[in-house]
């Protein structure tokens, strides 16, 4: 099944140097197993590919249901050598929720993930 | 730096202390610092100025006046919770003093004469951090503060370099809270230290007590951006926030076992929430095992979160381990020029008209013999924040073309901006959006982080009274 990441995590996303920092946070618990299983390096990697000009780190936080992934050549020089709009990353955590994970249906089932609608113009309200 | 193992208060164990953010950058809401020692009780109240490339532009000011060099907005926000100050025991702590911490003080105590409180109150002057003056000094004395990025020796740029500070912890606060002061002011402190130190004088934690010091630091870590924990910036349900016109700023109300609630003021809007204050903690986040601070290495997977009430969320189990044996500097050196110019374009066909005026303009550069070093093109509105990765635009009402140069050459640059409002009659068409003029050439101050040995900075902690 596809899954937007959209659907299922909230994110954060900041700097250092030439580094961006994207900190992707579970929505449900539940979730979070699913995204320490199919937010992998080579996705990412594969997500970012032609945007960022160095490797990417991956990290988990289970104790804050989060993946914090770093992001090297990611700011055109970073700081105030950056001619880019966004020179701080502040919204490279919006361009992470772009993904779309493949999710083994029986799996994606039984997490209760969310299918996919059309694309909405705010993140989803999750329950609390 | 010599560590005393305690030199805070005696601890008690069913004490609480409550430290409020009332700034996390200089330039954040003027509100703030008034609104958190109104809206309630408050022990500390926390002032983070201090960015990465500050200290360079302070010490710009102070070059061209020795009475400057820190960050003049604190002397209004004292101003605004004086009485706070003066008769209700609020104590300040500040990284405002940045390249001039005496100065700040003077300019303090001014205010506090001129409200006839200045008996009420004793200011605490950290300095110790700058180290322009001995860069010479510690180069020759085999100290390379060599780039952590790009491992360079600091001596490639050592004519160019603004300024140069160590990242210093929290023991020279705790130093002056001890010595009485109730508003104390530092040049290069850590974020995190101004709201650690606090907790640590209160709870007499001692200098080697690392899970407690970890705790004050991510204590620190939470409430150090201002609202950016309390529903500001929160993707998280974004839509349901309530009231940000009228956000609340967070407090940390800590315990001596090291746990504490982030909390905000009654009445007040924004939220405060297991998702708003995870958003936060994962914000510039490196290697979540490894948090390096002066005072202690902080481990963000031992952080454990839960709602304990409305907007309230309890924070416990941090577990810390001992700092390394080096701090940071944090060094700022010119590196060259650059200018960005926009103009905006308009439907029909918006984006291949913007796409033609900036092959237009890269064209002219070339044939006036202009190099620059690098120029980037973005057009927002299509592409400039998700690039590739936002997928076809169709036909949008407008675009911004968004062009930026840098170089080492400031007339290539200067001549550069004298390039884009002319496009507004020789180039494409259906073009708006260039009221504010030529673009202004700025010079590039860059960052440039090194670790230095710890034993060769040496704090000063002075109380005025």
């Amino acid at each position: 099944m596809k899954v937007r990441l959209l659907d299922i995590a909230h994110a954060r996303s900041g700097d250092k140097g030439d580094t961006a920092n994207v900190g992707v946070i579970a929505l449900e618990p539940e979730w979070y197993p699913v995204l320490e299983r199919y937010l992998t390096l080579d996705r990412v990697t594969q997500h970012f590919h032609g945007i960022i000009t160095g490797p990417i780190e991956r990290y988990e936080l289970p104790n804050l249901r989060a993946l914090n992934f770093l992001l090297h050549g990611a700011l055109d020089g970073g700081g105030t050598l950056s001619l880019k709009t966004d020179a701080q990353g502040k919204v490279f955590s919006t361009a992470m929720l772009r993904m779309v994970l493949d999710v083994p249906d029986e799996e994606a089932r039984a997490a209760h993930l969310p299918g996919m609608k059309a694309w909405p113009s705010y993140t989803r309200s999750p329950k609390e | 730096m010599t560590q005393p193992q305690t030199l805070g208060v005696p601890q008690r164990f069913d004490k609480r202390v409550r430290v409020a953010s009332g700034q996390g950058f200089w330039g954040d809401w003027l509100e703030a610092p008034r609104r958190q020692v109104e809206g309630g009780d408050v022990d500390y109240l926390m002032l983070d100025y201090l960015a990465e490339v500050t200290m360079s532009i302070l010490q710009k000011q102070k070059e061209r006046d020795p009475n400057t060099g820190y960050a003049r907005d604190f002397v209004g926000a004292i101003e605004s919770v004086l009485p706070a100050v003066a008769k209700r025991g609020v104590r300040v702590i500040a990284n405002a003093g940045g390249v001039n911490p005496p100065a700040c003080a003077a300019a303090i105590r001014a205010v506090a004469q001129k409200h006839g409180v200045s008996d009420a109150i004793r200011i605490g002057v950290v300095t110790g951090d700058d180290l322009l003056p001995r860069l010479d000094e510690l180069i020759a004395g085999g100290h390379p503060l060599a780039n952590m990025e790009t491992g360079e020796p600091l001596s490639t740029v050592r004519d160019r370099v603004l300024s140069a500070n160590a990242y210093i912890g929290s023991t020279p606060i705790v130093e002056a809270l001890g010595k009485g002061a109730n508003i104390v002011i530092t040049g290069r402190s850590t974020d995190t230290a101004l709201t650690m130190a606090p907790l640590r004088f209160e709870f007499g934690w001692a200098a080697d007590d690392w899970d407690r010091l970890a705790a004050g630091i991510i204590a620190g870590h939470i409430i150090e951006c201002g609202a950016q924990c309390s529903g500001g910036n929160c993707l998280y349900d974004w839509q349901n926030i309530p009231d940000l016109a009228n956000v609340g700023y967070p407090i940390v109300d800590g315990s001596p076992d090291g746990s504490f609630v982030i909390y905000k003021h009654p009445d007040t809007g924004g939220r405060i929430s297991v998702p708003s204050v995870t958003e936060q903690l994962v914000y510039e986040m490196g290697d979540p095992h490894s948090y390096i601070t002066p005072d202690v290495i902080a481990d963000f997977t031992s952080i454990h979160l839960e709602p304990a009430g409305e907007n309230r969320v309890r924070v416990f189990g941090i577990e810390g381990r001992p700092p390394t044996d080096s701090l940071k500097v944090s060094i700022a050196y010119r590196a060259g020029f650059k200018a960005v110019g926009t103009l905006v374009y308009s439907w029909p066909d918006a984006l291949p008209k913007a796409e033609l005026a900036d092959r237009v303009l890269r064209e002219r550069l070339d044939r006036l013999g202009v190099r620059v070093e690098h120029i980037l093109t973005e057009f927002v509105g299509v592409s400039a924040t998700h690039g590739p990765l936002a997928g076809e635009v169709h036909d949008p009402p407008e675009v911004q073309l968004r062009i930026g140069v840098r170089g080492p050459d400031k007339a290539a640059i200067e001549r550069f901006t004298r390039e884009i409002a002319p496009l507004v009659l020789n180039g494409p068409p259906s073009v708006t959006g260039f009221a504010g003029g030529r673009p202004k050439v700025e010079e590039i101050v860059a960052y440039w982080p090194a670790l230095i040995d710890k034993r060769v900075v040496q704090t000063r902690v002075e109380v005025l009274t």
